[in-house]
């Protein structure tokens, strides 16, 4: 069955019982639900969370999205907001609050920083992206976006959630694990282990010894 | 260049060291230097005899050219008046050797571990030196002048690639890893073994005890943060507690080290202001002041009359918004979950609306300028400002103490415990709200007037019992105070001009070097700013009161209670922006 015949059941509702039954798709109640109330993580990285948290307060009120509960621990939460610069002596934490979060889990990329590394991208100890290591659902522009700017990109949020399907989300397919993410090494630079052989072929044909 | 007045010597330190000290005559330097073997002795009679008892920066600088590394130390009075500037200069060869100052005033504690951190400095004495940004096991010293990162293009900026052509660079391209990655050459990551944190779990005092009769019982360790709802950031404490109680601190930074002083000493005096917003970015505007101010003083300039009231009253609305912040904040941390901060947020966004509209952005306000300020207050907005320092915020104010100040939750949670008495926090080098709370009116608005704080009449709110009862309530008597000053200043603005020099994108400043200092909503806010005739500066420091207030946090927890202790961290107001840089 495609995707199509999955979400039109093509069942007709005689016209007494259609005040009393509904017929939808499993899908559509299922992102109706997620959609509906996704829980952020108390996360907040640097610059960007501060407009992260005007958000929610009176004058933007993002409770009217079902995003005002912000919980403090991943194993509570859907969304990861990323507001904020990702160096690298963090990474390593952000992947493991990342891995705890239980599926289903959305990253957002508040932030020039968040991004893309945004003013500090040259600096030695920060990652030029979150991206590098999580995949990001929704970048939002800025620096900081503005309360407005990160609503904005909380509902096109909502609106790919509407588009998923049970049947093609990353978390529920067979195979190795395509959600957990490899923590990072703190070496003598940020180490990513998927990365161990690339690294260590490029480390060999460099010309100097850096300081 | 004369010496500008605020840093005329006062003291004659070389008649008193003949043979130990001598006057910095490099061209734009004031201050001594001090051979490296008798600092302490110069360093205690500076302190004791002198009476320079607050030692504020200390800082690292790299003179490549000349193979030499410097230490500047900054010490002040409690009482106030100008500073002393004294410096150490060794040979810049491994290892680079000199003798810490933590047995005089433990304040400089990590600062010297940042120094060692980012610039290789060795402190010996020195009771825990390990690196404080960054990890151990990174590999050099960045802030050396000859370590390159993984983006580096070239030394200064505008990079030739780009200006004035115009063109976009990606720096991946240019690193062989196609990422902000540098290796040693034959690296091989499965090989490494992580240093960890070892080091850090060793300084931690009392881990095993044992008892009389020879059973051995081991703390608990708890990690705090870096992601932690309490810490503001990602600001991390390991704490050794024994039930409740706190037996061991120590706070672990560098989570949001973004490399603010490397990247400031590529880039031109000017393309930092935008930086400065980002350091603590509740107060853009404040470490606007204070980044211009060093540099004005490096250039000697004077500031437009109109702009110099400009410059106040934001500075003061800033103080306002933040001291609202951590008022809402701290309750938050107490347990009064968002009521209250919803509160405050609502009046910190209508100060953030005059942000808005006479900078452009509601946060990072870029909004200063050398000689001035980079745009005119509007008329509508001037009128916006009066409204809110007339009439809207003493009343909120009043509201807000008559809501929350004898609450008797707040008033349990508060009254009565400690956070610093006044000569320990003189000691940590504190400043700042937390300092005066402590019964020291030490203010830089008053002890060293920058601007034209001078010309206004206020009173240095002080407290006298160090508690956290009086940390949230010199946090009132200041908002109280700076809309005192708001009030004269929008009444007496004058007309004219905004900036004393022509907009220019790109600044001359002279060779020397400069120390500008405000006093930020946090406490002292210092940039060092060395200029070597070129239009990027050699040296680019910021001396963050977020990061030295916390020097003295263990001192502040040990034998209170982990709730005790996120109310600490509450009142001393950090923001890791600030703190990591
Ligand atoms: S994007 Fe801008 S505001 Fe956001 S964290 Fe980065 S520097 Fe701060």
């Amino acid at each position: 069955m495609t995707n199509e015949n999955l979400n039109s059941p093509g069942y007709e509702i005689p016209a007494e019982m259609s005040n009393l039954v509904a017929i939808t798709t499993l899908d559509r109640l299922y992102n109706w639900g997620r959609r509906s109330s996704v829980w952020p993580l108390m996360f907040g990285l640097a610059c960007c969370a501060i407009e992260m948290i005007v958000a929610q307060t009176a004058r933007y009120d993002l409770a009217r999205f079902g995003m005002e509960v912000m919980r403090p621990t991943p194993r509570q939460s859907d969304l990861m907001i990323v507001s904020g610069t990702v160096t690298k002596k963090m990474i390593p934490a952000i992947v493991r609050l990342y891995n705890q979060m239980p599926e289903p889990k959305y990253v957002v990329a508040m932030g020039a920083c968040a991004s893309g590394g945004g003013p500090f991208k040259e600096g030695y100890n920060v990652v030029a992206g979150v991206d590098k290591f999580l995949p990001v659902d929704i970048y939002i522009p800025g620096c900081p976006p503005t309360p407005q700017a990160l609503i904005a990109g909380l509902i096109k949020l909502q609106q790919k959630i509407d588009k998923e399907s049970i049947r093609t989300v990353r978390w529920y397919r067979k195979g190795p694990d395509s959600v957990n993410i490899p923590i990072p090494i703190l070496g003598p630079d940020l180490i990513d282990p998927r990365r161990n052989a690339e690294l260590r072929q490029i480390s060999s044909g460099i010309e100097t010894d850096k300081v | 260049m004369a010496a500008t007045p605020l840093q005329t010597q006062t003291v004659d330190l070389a008649a008193r060291f003949p043979s130990a000290v001598s006057v910095d005559a490099r061209n734009g330097y004031t201050g001594w230097l001090v051979e490296k073997d008798k600092l302490l002795e110069i360093a205690r009679s500076i302190k004791e005899e002198l009476g320079y008892d607050l030692l504020t920066s200390v800082t690292g600088v790299d003179y490549l050219p000349e193979e030499k590394m410097e230490v500047v130390y900054h010490a002040y009075k409690t009482t106030g008046g100008p500073g002393l500037i004294f410096k150490v200069q060794v040979p810049r060869q491994d290892p680079i050797e000199i003798p810490s100052v933590t047995p005089l005033w433990p304040g400089v504690d990590f600062q010297e571990r940042e120094i060692w951190d980012l610039l290789g400095i060795k402190f010996t004495g020195h009771p825990d030196l390990r690196r404080i940004l960054l990890w151990e096991g990174f590999a050099g010293h960045p802030l050396r002048k000859d370590w390159k990162e993984g983006f580096y293009e070239e030394d200064a900026k505008p990079f030739k690639s780009r200006w004035p052509e115009g063109n976009y660079v990606s720096s991946e391209e240019k690193n062989p890893y196609k990422d902000n990655l540098s290796f040693p050459k034959n690296f091989d990551p499965e090989k490494w073994i992580p240093e960890g944190e070892a080091a850090l779990y060793g300084a931690l005092a009392r881990y095993t005890e044992t008892d009389e009769q020879g059973i051995k019982s081991d703390r608990i360790v708890v990690n705090m943060g870096p992601q932690h709802p309490s810490t503001h950031g990602v600001f991390r404490a390991v704490v050794t507690v024994e039930g409740e109680t706190i037996l061991s601190l120590k706070p672990v930074v560098g989570y949001l080290h973004r490399n603010h002083e490397k990247i400031g000493e590529r880039n031109t005096f000017l393309l930092n202001m935008p930086y400065t917003d980002r350091l603590d970015y509740f107060n853009s505007m404040s470490n606007n002041f204070g980044y211009a101010l060093a540099v004005e003083k490096l250039m000697n300039i004077p500031v437009a009359e109109r702009a110099d009231y400009i410059r106040i009253i934001m500075a003061e609305l800033s103080r306002v918004q933040n001291h609202l912040v951590l008022v809402g904040m701290l309750l938050n941390d107490l347990g009064a979950m968002y009521t209250p901060a919803l509160y405050i947020f609502e009046e910190r966004e209508l100060i953030l609306d005059i942000f808005e509209a006479v900078s452009g952005s509601r946060m990072m306000c870029n909004y200063f300028r050398f000689g001035g300020v980079a745009r005119d207050i509007p008329e509508d907005v001037l009128q916006k400002i009066k409204d809110l320092v007339f009439k809207r915020l003493p009343a909120k104010t009043d509201e807000m103490d008559r809501f929350l100040s004898e609450n008797e939750v707040l008033v349990s949670r508060l009254k009565g415990i400690p956070v610093i008495d006044g000569p320990s926090a003189v000691q940590y080098s504190i400043t700042g709200p937390v300092l005066r709370a402590a019964g020291i009116p030490y203010d830089i608005r008053r002890a060293d007037p920058y601007g034209i704080y001078d010309r206004f009449e206020f009173d240095v709110a002080m407290r006298t019992h160090g508690d956290l009862m009086d940390n949230y309530l010199i946090r009132l008597d200041e908002i109280r105070q700076s809309i005192r000053i708001l009030e004269q200043a929008v009444s007496k603005i004058p007309s004219g001009p905004i900036n004393s020099q022509k907009p220019q994108y790109q600044v001359r400043v002279p060779a020397g070097e400069a120390y500008g200092r405000i006093e930020a909503p946090k406490g002292e806010l210092g940039y060092y700013v060395i200029s070597n005739g070129k239009p990027n500066p050699w040296r680019y420091h910021v001396r963050a009161p977020s990061f030295i207030n916390i020097t003295g946090l263990e001192k502040m927890c040990v034998g209170k209670k982990i709730a005790d202790f996120i109310a600490i961290l509450g009142v001393l107001d950090i923001v890791l922006g600030e703190l990591d840089r």
